[in-house]
């Protein structure tokens, strides 16, 4: 296998409803990634597009081929990923396949998504097309439903209070709310610094013991990042990110995953691969971007990843350990939580992070000190599709 | 291949208060709801057989917000229930106060009925889904 680099990245603003449409959206973060990597459109082999809901947003299916003819890639193969909102990753970690194959040595991946332009209800709705459709939703599951119900197992699974743990959760909360509100690329840029536990605890309780702010936003957005062959990278850029580890592995629906629950098995499988892949350990991870869609899930994922142990996540948060300086950064973007979730593009939006974290190019507030190894975390419905990347520095 | 159990018939019979599954002749692990091979150990070489409803709450939620078409269900009580024989199966919970419901839920025994979700636009038609009710 030839060795793939992240030669470029670009992303929109995530932000809630808005005028642009998907094809527009992902033109903005492509040509933003090319214009980077010092290419042109027509030199992109292929595309991999993570798009989960285009269908019933803007009534488009087939959106990768309209997103490749729109940017000027004309006639190139150009595939649509989904698998709920881990859709980007999927799409990256493919492309990722293509170029290590040898097959193609300059290809573009990423996703485009309006989860925002939806409305609550409809997006409610169609989130929770990601669970069972015939076994669990007739029960009336939503996405936060899942996740509440997670957190109460937890709860009792580790023996910690409620109360506590609502409390170690708002301080997800609040850590990804800080890192965001000087994101300008985030949905809640220049807001929500002030949060207090008192807030978090209070607002609107959308599914107990969850409340608005437990939750992720609804949002638009694009991200993509152009992969190279290290031959290619080479003549392109003096800051190649190498992806050197990658994991993808699949669950069936809530209830039959009881055997590990909430522990979510796909992602300790997954993350397994990806570190045995590129030959680190989780202590040598500086910054994570992890699928924080609920504050529970940030706790969930930091164990699975192998950072903190089974129970111990929340008081980790409290002592600062998953910060910038402590053992890992977790989140320095805001994460899904405070950066946006378009769910098709988050992953790829992860890996533009990271890729910009190793180059020490974001906002002094939030960039993780002299950081060499990246990993990212998407998770897709009830813990159905989990995708892990590894990235280092290649200078 | 054919399956053992499909959906429609695992649908009719839990419409009749019967749940269905699958005992995995290799394993003898119990799969429910019904696939096409063994939760645990993959094998196809599986027999229907009729479980157990009695089971204990595992965990459980609230609904506030609710999905675009049942707006008008919440509250809501959705349980995750451990059945005698093993399985979990996600349901609603009956017969409480929504708003009154605590931690102290969790591992309350339960006893199994069922209603139907008349389907939506984007479903393809009507589920039966499991309504408990604690035991006793
Ligand atoms: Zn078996």
């Amino acid at each position: 296998m030839k060795k793939v680099a992240v030669v470029g990245v670009g992303e929109t603003k995530f932000s809630g409803p808005q005028t642009k449409t998907e094809v527009e959206l992902f033109a903005e973060a492509a040509t933003e990634a090319i214009a980077e990597s010092n290419l042109k459109a027509k030199d992109i082999k292929a595309l991999f597009i993570g798009n989960a809901l285009g269908d019933i947003e803007e009534g488009q299916g087939m959106v990768a081929s309209y997103a490749a003819e729109n940017l000027g890639c004309h006639y190139a193969p150009a595939n649509r990923y989904e698998g709920a909102c881990a859709s980007a990753s999927m799409a990256v970690r493919d492309a990722f396949m293509w170029v290590a194959s040898g097959y193609y040595d300059i290809v573009i991946a990423g996703g485009v998504e309006r989860a925002a332009t939806m409305g609550t209800g409809l997006a409610t709705r169609t989130f929770a097309m990601f669970s069972d459709a015939r076994y669990e939703y007739p029960s009336g599951v939503t996405f936060p439903a899942v996740f509440a119900m997670l957190t109460h197992l937890y709860a009792d699974t580790y023996k910690i209070p409620l109360q506590k743990l609502r409390e170690q959760m708002a301080k997800v909360t609040i850590q990804s709310y800080k890192h965001g509100a000087i994101n300008p690329k985030a949905q809640f840029f220049g807001k929500n610094a002030d949060m207090s536990v008192e807030k978090v605890l209070g607002s609107f309780v959308v599914c107990t013991p969850l409340t608005l702010h437990d939750c992720c936003p609804f949002s638009d957005g694009a991200a993509a990042v152009v992969l190279a062959s290290e031959e290619v990278a080479k003549k392109l850029t003096k800051k190649p990110v190498y992806i050197t580890g990658i994991g993808q592995a699949s669950n069936g629906p809530l209830g039959n995953q009881n055997d590990y629950l909430p522990r979510i098995r796909a992602r300790e499988l997954s993350s397994e691969q990806a570190y045995k892949m590129a030959g680190i350990k989780p202590q040598d991870v500086d910054l994570c971007e992890l699928h924080d869609c609920f504050s529970i899930a940030s706790l969930i994922a930091a164990e699975s990843l192998g950072f903190f142990d089974y129970g111990k996540a929340g008081e980790a948060w409290e002592k600062g350990e998953a910060d910038i300086g402590g053992k890992v950064a977790i989140n320095p973007s805001g994460g899904l939580k405070a950066k946006g979730h378009p769910i098709g593009a988050t992953g790829a939006g992860q890996v533009y992070e990271v890729a910009r974290q190793l180059r020490g190019e974001v906002e002094p507030g939030r960039q993780v000190p002299d950081a060499k190894i990246g990993l990212t975390d998407t998770l897709g419905g009830d813990g159905g599709t989990l995708v892990n990347m590894i990235l280092e520095r290649g200078w | 291949m054919e399956q053992k159990l499909y959906f429609a018939q695992y649908n009719e019979a839990l419409k009749q208060n019967k749940l269905l599954g699958l005992k995995c002749q290799q394993c003898n692990t119990i799969t429910t709801p019904p696939k096409m091979a063994c939760r645990q150990c993959g094998s196809p070489d599986m027999e229907v057989v009729e479980l157990k409803t009695d089971g204990k709450i595992r965990t459980f939620t609230t609904v506030f917000v609710g999905a675009e078409g049942r707006e008008s269900e919440v509250p809501y009580i959705l349980v995750i229930v451990e059945l005698e024989e093993g399985p979990w199966i996600m349901g609603n919970l009956e017969g409480v106060e929504p708003k009154s419901v605590t931690m102290e839920l969790i591992g309350k025994k339960v006893k199994m009925g069922n209603k139907i979700f008349a389907g939506d636009t984007y479903s393809a038609g009507e589920s039966a889904r499991p309504i408990f009710t604690l035991a006793g």
